[in-house]
């Protein structure tokens, strides 16, 4: 391999990309949007959940749980029914996602120490938003229940509330619980995907289509320089790239940045070599820019939304998808970005995913290297 | 009009004869749709069940065992490692083999006897920070429930005694709450059921918008346009020759995730099919049109990829198919008025899962019917301008 003539392709592809405004604005525009118009819309944040009271008791303890639904920040009440049937009527429309019933027989069964039945009902359909609203509700209820006990027993012993068991909850490495802390890393290696795949998918299809790849190939320049030297310069593009989308996720969207910085742009570095390079090698199997494109936006895009998790946790998978969940390297970069981000962790816990990364970056480049050489032959 | 309707004909016929030969063509109707449904219907799981926990027993008395076994009885959780090591519970965190640590402190069990407040702590992993507030709900609940069961007797009785000892009269009722919960459309919450309805929409939209661009738009850029323009073929013919077979693909589309959902993933199917059926043909009408209006802004087939797919992107991200809107910003909200995927995300929602028709459905009906004539109105006349 000789490095000057890998450089000479570097610079000309560099030429191309600062000539050609879109792609440029591609490489860098585009990336940057998508970080901050969905790190800015995109939350699973659960809270103001519209619900709708029916109380059916009327009485002083029944508007009294009410009250601790309304000064929760987890529930907005929309209204008060004035029977079961407005409620299921919200329900079906989707105005409202949970309701809540009291019995008309609250009072008196919490007055004379029988269990005192609370009715909720949730709108299933948004699993995730429903289980999550069970929970606060639940929540809610049993900590007003403990606090009624505590003040009955409290009447007996002068004051000095206390609970059977203190259970404090310390949440670790995204303590404010805010989705947004593992949105916005899963986001930078969903873009990035996406962009280093997309840019380089082109590369060699048009040389071919409009025929300068003979003229490369009547230079001295080999299979090996050619691939190594466009990623060189599409490396750098994704550099400032990853960059961009670094300093929006920290200062933009405030995600704390716990672990090394070192170790973060090093391992964005391997999965950026690693994507080019399965860009250039779709490029160089399709032959044409078309297709290279669309596989490239398909295999990209739907591995690295849905297998990587950024979102979606993975299980059970048939072994059709568990083989390119395995090879997906997304998914390998999110959980270090997240491990970097959130855990503050170092090369010792995350070495697999780097080891993998890297293996990969390799594996794809050499096979770049061989199909190229086999189309030029 | 014969002789309109028959040159029309010919053109479809063309159309699927070009798209069914060309490869690229025949990935994208196939994997995409194969792909997303089996991702979000069989991989796919928000569920939170048999969480990893590390117990950490710095106490070990027979009540830090009766709470373990609460855990264990619970289901919630599966225990993972039993630890004092303060240093291996932060590494077990750190690489997230476990999401929730549970710490009894010492002294758990003698002050449970003596009916004071007993510490317990938990740990739990917030990176994602939806199951960490799921796990922490169900913790709190389980120890809850342990606290209820076992640990308010020792307190129950000092306050019997105290109260006789003062001489008071003896009550003995307590308050308690209970909670029933009932789950309607998802009674098991299930995230498939959320999920594979809407991979109809992504399928449409991904689909149909794509193909019909690349369809004008090669048709542009080898040339052929011009050939077509010296036959009688009128521009509104050639338009419903070139959208009409997208249509059909789509509406395939539909019927085959819809079987796929019912039979495959049993996902219930509560509405009207008349009603999935009408409402799809609307939504085809925006896409459809979308469509159009790409193929005349796009001179290369490349472009109409491009642009197609910096349209289906964000359409997806605020479709409310992941992320449900009521979360999103205010402003944000606003924007996905416009957005004609929500809309039928919600139609095939309802319609699936919910059961509702068009008496609770008729605005987004209404608002995907305004969108589909607009859009398709719009990019018809721009489409003659562009030929003309």
């Amino acid at each position: 391999m000789n490095m000057r003539r890998t450089w000479a392709v570097t610079r000309k592809e560099l030429l191309h990309i600062v000539r050609d405004p879109r792609s440029l604005s591609i490489a860098l525009a585009i990336p940057l949007f998508m970080i901050i118009l969905f790190g800015y819309a995109l939350s699973l944040d659960v809270d103001r959940i519209p619900a709708m009271i029916y109380d059916a008791d009327g009485s002083p303890q029944s508007r009294d749980l009410v009250s601790q639904f309304q000064g929760s920040r987890y529930f907005q009440i929309i209204g008060f029914a004035r029977d079961y049937r407005a409620i299921e009527r919200k329900l079906d429309s989707g105005e409202c996602l949970m309701g809540v019933i009291i019995p008309n027989d609250y009072a008196r069964d919490l007055l004379s120490g029988r269990e005192a039945g609370i009715q909720l009902i949730l709108d299933g359909s948004d699993s995730n938003t429903a289980s999550i609203a069970l929970g606060y509700a639940d929540a809610l209820v049993s900590l007003y229940g403990a606090r009624l006990r505590a003040e009955i027993l409290n009447q007996g012993r002068g004051g000095q509330a206390s609970a059977p068991i203190d259970g404090r909850i310390r949440v670790w490495y995204n303590s404010e619980l805010k989705s947004r802390n593992y949105i916005v890393p899963g986001l930078i290696a969903v873009v990035l995907m996406i962009i280093s795949a997309l840019l380089t998918s082109l590369t060699i299809a048009r040389e071919w289509e409009s025929g300068t790849m003979e003229q490369l190939l009547s230079t001295p320049v080999r299979a090996q320089e050619l691939v190594l030297g466009k990623m060189t310069a599409f490396f750098f593009l994704g550099i400032v790239d990853t960059v961009l989308a670094l300093v929006a996720g920290v200062f933009v969207f405030e995600v704390p940045l716990r672990g090394g910085l070192l170790l973060l742009g090093a391992t964005s570095g391997v999965f950026l070599m690693g994507a080019l390079c399965w860009g250039i090698l779709l490029s160089a199997v399709a032959r044409s820019q078309l297709l290279a494109y669309q596989m490239g936006m398909i295999s990209s895009f739907l591995p690295a939304f849905l297998l990587s998790g950024f979102i979606y946790a993975i299980e059970n998978m048939p072994a059709v998808i568990l083989i390119i969940y395995l090879l997906t390297p997304s998914r390998y970069f999110v959980t270090v970005l997240k491990g970097v981000f959130l855990k503050g962790v170092g090369v010792q816990i995350l070495w697999v995913e780097i080891v993998f990364l890297a293996a990969y970056a390799s594996i794809v480049f050499l096979t770049a290297t061989r199909v190229l050489k086999r189309k030029i032959a | 009009m014969t002789q309109a309707w028959g040159r029309v004909r010919e053109i479809i016929k063309k159309e699927f004869r070009q798209s069914l030969r060309d490869p690229r063509m025949r990935v994208l109707l196939i994997v995409p749709p194969l792909v997303q449904l089996i991702v979000f219907g069989y991989a796919v799981n928000l569920d939170i069940e048999s969480s990893p926990m590390a117990w950490m027993d710095l106490d070990r008395t027979p009540q830090s065992r009766e709470l373990l076994a609460a855990f264990r009885g619970s289901n919630r959780f599966v225990v993972k490692s039993s630890t004092s090591g303060e240093d291996e519970i932060h590494d077990r965190l750190d690489r997230g083999e476990v999401q929730i640590v549970v710490r009894v402190l010492p002294g758990f069990g003698r002050e449970i006897l003596r009916g004071n407040t007993a510490p317990v702590q938990l740990l739990v992993d917030g990176t994602n920070s939806n199951s960490a507030s799921i796990l922490s709900g169900y913790a709190a609940q389980i120890i809850a429930g342990y606290a209820g069961k076992v640990a308010a007797q020792p307190q129950r009785s000092r306050l019997v005694m105290q109260t006789e000892a003062a001489g008071a009269q003896v009550r003995i009722g307590l308050p308690s709450l209970a909670v029933r919960s009932r789950v309607w459309f998802n009674p098991e919450l299930k995230s498939r059921y959320y999920f594979v309805p809407g991979v109809i929409v992504n399928i449409i939209a991904l689909v149909t918008v794509m193909l019909t661009a690349m369809s004008i738009v090669r048709e542009k850029e080898i040339g052929t346009m011009e050939q077509l323009m010296v036959t009688p073929i009128r521009p509104i013919e050639l338009m419903l020759g070139k959208i009409l077979p997208f249509a059909l693909i789509g509406l395939l589309d539909v019927g085959l995730v819809t079987t796929a959902a019912l039979l495959v993933f049993r996902i219930p199917f509560r509405g009207s099919g008349i009603l999935l059926f009408g409402a799809s043909i609307l939504f085809l009408l925006t896409t459809l049109g979308a469509g159009l209006f790409i193929s005349t802004i796009s001179q290369t087939q490349q472009q109409a990829v491009l642009s197609s797919f910096f349209f289906f992107m964000p359409a997806f991200m605020l479709s409310g198919f992941t992320f449900p809107i009521r979360n999103m910003p205010l402003p944000v909200q606003y924007v996905t008025y416009a957005n004609p995927l929500r809309y039928f995300i919600e139609i095939v929602r309802g319609v699936f899962l919910k059961g509702t028709g068009v008496v609770i459905l008729w605005p987004q009906i209404a608002a995907l019917f305004v969108y589909g004539v607009t859009a398709l109105g719009l990019s018809a006349i721009h489409f003659r301008k562009r030929l003309d």
